[in-house]
């Protein structure tokens, strides 16, 4: 085992086990701070599979941005937490026991596919090789993405208005 | 040499199926966003993983376009839920019961 399959297995178990104590935690500040780390964990596993530039972009929009509207959110409003029980078990069993028949599935699949075993090879997408291919190749989508953003930021603000008085 | 693609793979569903547990078990609209991006990220790391099996660009390109496309999802639907808790006072999807 060499020492990059070695950071992978660690980043993986990192990932899995903050995830896991993300989605079961009833504080949602707690939810979000462990969230934080699983994205940290992302950011560094897109490193090692060779994409610079977008486990800068993972920590900055996701680890940053993302989660920090969450904690604003979140802090915002008082937070009265709902949930009596967390986890009432006839909602949660029948969807742990699907998930695990479709990771035991999807795991057989994936393995009995020849071209899944093989080994990942060290290489590295410098930014300006990946910012080349991305303006030559994809400038459409970029417009699209860009345009899809001011829609959304358009949209954020008239949802967020106050209200004139008579229009409740 | 890092690892067989089918570990990175298998990583990937993991963190989806957990995305998936957080948005239906989860009475909670803020975890069920959570959710949702928790299985975005699922994607992206199998969009990467990908990227460097065939040694080609396209995957990482998309995962770009997936963190432009959460972010706008984020916004929004943080927008609709405060949108909702004006209203309703709640964060619980099943109060949401009203038209109007």
């Amino acid at each position: 085992m060499t020492i990059y399959a070695f950071m992978f297995y660690i980043l993986a178990a990192v990932i899995v086990v903050t995830t896991g104590l993300a989605i079961t935690r009833r504080n949602l500040v707690h939810a979000v701070v462990y969230l934080v780390f699983s994205f940290f964990g992302s950011a560094m596993l897109f490193y090692l599979f060779g994409a610079p530039l977008l486990a800068v972009l993972e920590v900055i929009i996701y680890a940053g941005a993302i989660m920090i509207l969450f904690l604003f959110i979140i802090m915002m409003v008082k937070a009265v937490p709902d949930e009596k029980k967390l986890f009432p078990l006839r909602q949660w069993l029948p969807v742990a026991l699907m998930g695990v028949v479709y990771l035991v599935i999807g795991a057989v699949i994936i393995s009995a596919d020849p071209g899944s075993q093989v080994t990942l090879k060290i290489a590295l997408a410098r930014p300006e090789v990946f910012s080349e291919y991305l303006f030559q190749r994809h400038w459409l989508a970029i417009e699209m993405i860009s345009l899809l953003l001011l829609v959304a930021l358009i949209g954020a603000l008239y949802l967020g208005r106050k209200k004139p008085e008579e229009d409740v | 040499m890092i690892v067989p693609f089918s570990h990175a793979l298998i990583l990937a569903g993991i963190l989806f199926l957990m995305g998936i547990f957080c948005v239906v078990v989860r009475r909670n609209l803020i975890m069920m966003v959570l959710g949702v991006e928790i299985m975005l990220n699922g994607a992206s790391i199998a969009f990467v993983a990908a990227a460097l099996r065939w040694q080609h660009l396209e995957g990482q390109v998309f995962v770009l376009f997936i963190l432009a496309v959460a972010a706008a999802e984020v916004s929004v639907g943080l927008a609709l839920i405060i949108y909702a808790y004006r209203k309703t006072g709640s964060f619980d999807p099943a109060r949401y019961n009203l038209l109007g």
